[in-house]
């Protein structure tokens, strides 16, 4: 009948079991280094990686067909009835350029500060084996709470949003107004709406510090969640350039 | 097992084909110059799909019949596959289908790719719940204002397209529900569509365009018989899409003339 | 290459709670989804009979029903393509079998993210309910026809059901939208991440090269109608006019202007060209599967189908035009779609000769799961070549929005779609429930279905070219179409006994679920992963063993093998190409 191959063994020294031991880091394998049956973070990180990347395919394509309709709506002109010609009638929309850039400039500083706070606890998480070694003090305290900050700056970002909407409402520009400013409402709201997903899950990566999760997986949590941070960020580029370059 | 299989599948096939050659039901009628091209094109592909099923099914039904299991008397073949055999029927399939389309190609350019010709005869046909609206320009040739605020379907034919009569260009446009045409000569329509999408079918014309709003789709075809044709709308368009039919009449070209000089008469 | 031990193992759970409702377990997961599908597939059968008898008897009144009007039965047809296309198709081949088969195919012990495929369950039943809420509220469900043209599906006054019924619809399709995005993240990475040591690309059975296409076709399509349905949400609710231009409502002057109803067109196929890919590649993935197996001979040029289910999925992403040859599209842009069409039907007649090739040679075995399998080829067949008509522009003039299309499309997604559900189901019965369903009703059902499903659906031909347009209530209205009558009465017949057969396969599932013979761990003495693991699987699959895997998906007949089949696991030195 069907033979099964016998379990893949991993060439760790086992010291013991439970938390708390003495061992050396990992060498090649799969392991981490703390014998089997603890999680292999290395392995997590990349697959989270990876479903990130294939995650941001489709919201990619989702602001790939926004794009598409923006350009061509932008070119397509409308038939007037009374005239029986067709008329172009795209209103370039004036936006508050300077809230925007203000708004960028904030984006922009969360993300490098979202950097950070990956770059934080990836330092964190290398050296939480040797902080287990009793008796050992790396001298470090708390450290700058980077991930707060990022969360901080993107909510800031959320408002400076809302507050240039209410500067386009207060310029005549509504959701319904004209074709042009639909799509600055639909472009700019779709992109809050997922950058306010971030945010949510920086709020939960922010908690689980609190509830003492391993700083390996809290690190895996952040990691992805940064990079998700820097596509929006880029995205938010994207989106600003093409209300403004095409207008 | 493989012996019923081998006779259910050939059934099948016999009984698809058979009602395909005998042509039981079948295109209506042409009554184009469009007809013999597009029927060609159409018979065409039905001999070449009907061999490639014929043979597909076949060769189904007869390999699960002769390839089944007779216990030790069946020795497999063990292959995985041939890559010879795989270029060539991918090639031929290849250039059957690329091939078949680019044959059909000259007529859809001639019927779409061209504008009307200078002599033909404008009509605009409008289509809304559920009607179809068809507006001839007239002795000026020209097709008059409408205007969405002036629109009342309930008062039928000019109010229904919100004719402006203010505008003389529209003073002499003539709008009917029923479509009349001469014959052995091109037509040159605009489809235009008031609410949703609707389309413009006559099957024996073979002749479809969807009117959409929006849009004024300019489109021709010339119809070679006299003779009432049906026209269905083939775009659903609301609860009233299957009962959003018109007529098309077919006259010759004297009957058409005397039609329209009614038409015009009684507009006074 | 992951070892169990990567995976974060969570243990198997306690409580009926965490065990059958919020599970995390793939198995458990592909169940739920396969029931949910089951139970759509009888509601949208129970829809398309209503509608067949009303376009024959139009003024028939029904029992519980009572009198359908022409907007109920426009409402009826949207509601039956809307279930029947998401929520069956969408869901059983990729959220049911292959959520259940796809980890254990290529030896993993589970999903790569376990609670996002429990979300992704939940989230397509939250969409099924939304959808289901239509028919209720005021005014009902909506009538725009599962392809929800606008301006008809943006104007809320175009027609009964299309006020809050037509923005529950959108609202449960955007749901869907969102699940099925999450499932596509999961199975794309599980094909990617998790596969165990030595199951190389090449080495993948059919079935999941078709669930890992499918997932990537699934995420690229699925977003773009996400938009859509926001832009659509938005004309109707917000005033805007990305698809509405000036129109007039029974002498009404809406609101909107400047919109293209085109817009709509092209961002909904360029979803729905792929979405029909995706209900069919599963299906194409399971026959392959089951030809091989049950002709007890490797599938016939196992490269050649993975790189045409690679070139279908690609290629079905540039043909979605075709649905727009008489739109008021150009011309021109007509043509190059054409060109493309007809070049996907390269790589579906490779796969077909190929199927063919497979039964070629063999030593057929004609359990259930293999009649089914053989019953998808031809209606493959069938349904796939009125395809090379449709994708003629000039052809499309007369055939466009006639019974032809629906006879076209019912025949592939409506019925091969589903055979290869229902051999599926027979097939891995056993693997899933430690039991055999029962053979003879099962052929009893075959028979009738295929016989009675080509009686329904292969007249669409005739009657389309005959000029019947779809999307009728009834044919009352127009003198050409009378003869056709009893076309259509016979029609109405077989489907009333089609689907009245049904109850059969039903009946024979759940009963052989608790009172069908005890399976062997490999009743078809198959040869992939599945076909290892206890019956039904533990909790992480492998019981705690990693599989090795030395062979390819198809090792039957190998010459000089102990047996008439090589297991993907067997020793290296047994001989196999």
């Amino acid at each position: 009948m069907a033979t099964l191959s016998s379990p893949v063994s991993i060439d760790v020294a086992k010291t013991g079991q439970g938390g708390g031991g003495v061992r050396p880091p990992a060498y090649g394998g799969g392991g981490d280094g703390r014998g089997d049956g603890s999680p292999d973070y290395g392995a997590r990180l990349r697959r989270l990686r990876l479903g990130l990347a294939i995650g941001l395919t489709s919201v990619t394509m989702i602001f790939v067909s926004l794009t598409s309709a923006y350009v061509v709506r932008r070119g397509l002109p409308t038939l007037d009835e009374r005239t029986n010609t067709y008329v172009r009638d795209w209103i370039p929309v004036d936006l508050p350029i300077t809230l925007l850039l203000v708004n960028t400039t904030l984006l922009l500083v969360s993300s490098i500060a979202a950097e950070l706070a990956r770059r934080q606890i990836t330092r964190q998480a290398a050296l939480a084996p040797i902080r287990s070694i009793p008796g050992v003090s790396l001298g470090e305290g708390k450290g700058f709470p980077w991930l707060g900050t990022t969360v901080v700056l993107g909510g800031g970002f959320l408002v400076g949003q809302w507050i240039a909407w209410r500067e386009l409402a207060d310029r005549g520009f509504y959701v319904a107004t004209s074709a042009s400013s639909s799509f600055v409402y639909l472009l700019t709201a779709t992109h809050a709406v997922h950058l306010a997903g971030g945010i949510l899950v920086l709020l939960y990566a922010s908690a689980v510090s609190l509830l003492h999760t391993p700083v390996e997986a809290r690190r895996v949590v952040v990691d992805v969640t940064a990079w998700y941070w820097h596509f929006m960020f880029l995205l938010w580029l994207y989106i600003f350039g093409l209300l403004w370059f095409v207008r | 097992m493989g012996l019923a299989l081998l006779a259910i599948i050939w059934l099948i096939t016999f009984v698809s084909t058979y009602f395909f050659v005998a042509q039981t039901w079948w295109l209506p009628h042409g009554a184009s110059t469009s007809t013999p091209w597009i029927d060609h094109q159409f018979a065409l592909t039905y001999v070449l799909m009907g061999i490639v099923f014929v043979a597909a099914q076949g060769a189904l039904g007869l390999f699960v019949w002769q390839y089944r299991d007779r216990g030790s008397a069946s020795k497999v073949t063990y292959s995985h596959g041939n890559t010879r055999m795989e270029v060539v029927w991918t090639a031929l399939t290849a250039i059957l289908f690329i091939g078949l389309n680019l044959m059909g190609s000259p007529i859809w350019a001639s019927e779409r790719f061209a504008p009307a010709d200078a002599d033909s005869v404008p009509v605009e046909v409008t289509g809304m719940q559920f009607a179809w609206y068809f507006r001839y320009p007239g002795p000026d040739g020209k097709f008059g204002r409408t205007d969405p605020k002036l629109m009342d379907p309930s008062a039928g034919n000019e109010a229904a397209l919100g004719l402006d009569t203010t505008d003389p260009a529209a003073k002499d446009d003539v709008v009917t529900g029923t479509m009349y045409l001469p014959v052995n000569r091109q037509v040159n329509l605009t489809l235009r569509a008031v609410d949703v999408i609707h389309s413009f079918f006559v099957p024996q014309m073979r002749f479809k365009q969807d009117a959409v709003p929006g849009l004024a789709i300019h489109m021709h075809f010339t119809p070679t018989e006299v003779g009432d044709y049906e026209i269905a709308c083939a775009e659903l368009c609301g609860l009233g899409h299957y009962k959003m039919h018109g007529m098309l009449k077919v006259v010759s070209q004297e009957d058409f003339d005397k039609w329209l000089v009614t038409k015009e008469a009684e507009k006074q | 290459m992951a070892t169990s031990a990567t995976i974060h193992s969570h243990a198997a759970p306690l409580g009926f709670i965490r065990k059958y409702i919020f599970s995390l377990d793939h198995k458990v997961i592909g169940l739920q989804y396969y029931f949910l599908a089951l139970v759509a597939v009888f509601v949208g059968m129970f829809l398309s009979l209503l509608m067949r008898v009303h376009m024959v008897w139009p003024t028939a009144v029904l029992p519980l029903v009572g009198e359908i009007k022409p907007e109920t039965y426009l409402q009826l047809m949207t509601m039956h393509g809307t279930i029947m296309v998401f929520f069956v198709l969408t869901t059983a081949p990729q959220g049911g079998f292959g959520n259940y088969f796809l980890p254990i195919q290529i030896g993993a012990p589970d999903m790569a993210f376990p609670v996002l495929n429990m979300l992704s369950f939940w989230t397509t039943f939250i969409a099924f309910v939304v959808i289901l809420a239509a028919f209720f509220v005021t005014g009902g469900a909506p009538l725009h026809g599962w392809t929800g043209y606008a301006p008809l599906s943006a104007l809320s006054n175009s027609g009964p059901g299309e006020q809050l019924g037509a923005d529950l619809w959108i609202t449960s399709i955007a749901i869907f939208c969102i699940a099925s995005l999450m499932g596509a993240l999961n199975f794309i990475t599980t094909t990617l991440d998790l596969r165990a040591k030595g199951m190389t690309m090449m080495r993948l059975p059919l079935t999941v090269w078709a669930w890992f296409v499918t997932a990537i076709l699934g995420l690229l399509a699925f977003g773009v109608l996400l938009s859509a349905g926001i832009l659509l949400l938005l004309d109707r609710n917000l005033g805007t006019s990305f698809y509405v231009p000036l129109v007039v409502v029974n002498g009404q002057i809406m609101g909107h202007k400047g919109g293209s109803p085109l817009l709509w067109q092209h961002l909904f196929w360029f979803f729905g060209h792929p979405e029909v890919y995706i209900a069919i590649l599963p299906g194409m993935g399971v026959a392959s599967q089951l030809l091989s197996t049950f002709s007890r001979k490797p599938i016939f040029g196992y490269k050649a189908m993975v790189y045409a289910i690679m070139a279908i999925g690609f290629l079905g992403f540039m043909v979605w035009g075709h649905h727009m040859f008489m739109s008021g599209m150009s011309p021109y842009t007509a043509f190059a779609f054409s060109l493309m069409t007809m070049a996907i039907g390269v790589p579906s007649a490779i796969k077909t000769f190929n199927w063919l090739g497979t039964i070629h040679g063999g030593r057929v075995r004609f359990q259930t799961p293999m009649l089914y399998a053989i019953g998808f080829v031809s209606l493959f067949v069938s349904g796939g070549l009125s395809g090379p008509f449709l994708a003629q522009p000039v052809l499309d003039i007369p055939l466009h929005d006639t019974a032809f299309v629906v006879g076209h499309f019912h025949l592939i997604m409506g019925v091969a779609a589903i055979f290869g559900m229902f051999a599926a189901t027979y097939y891995w019965f056993p693997k899933m429930f430690g039991r055999m369903m029962n053979e003879t009703w099962g052929r009893v059902h075959f028979v009738i279905t295929l016989i009675g499903t080509y009686c329904i659906f292969m007249p669409m031909h005739y009657l389309g070219m005959a000029g019947q347009p779809r999307r009728y209530s009834q044919f009352t209205e127009l003198a050409y179409l009378q003869h056709l009558m009893p076309l259509n009465r016979f029609m109405t017949y077989a489907a009333i006994v089609t689907i009245s057969a049904q109850l059969i396969f039903v009946l024979n599932l759940f009963w052989s679920m608790f009172k069908g013979p005890k399976a062997t761990d490999n009743p078809w003495e198959a040869t992939t992963l599945e076909w290892i693991t206890a019956t039904p699987p533990p909790h992480d699959n492998f019981g705690g063993h990693t599989p090795v895997v030395n062979h390819g998906p198809y090792e039957y007949g190998v010459p000089g093998a102990p047996r008439d089949y090589v297991m993907q696991t067997d020793p290296a030195t047994v001989a196999s190409h």
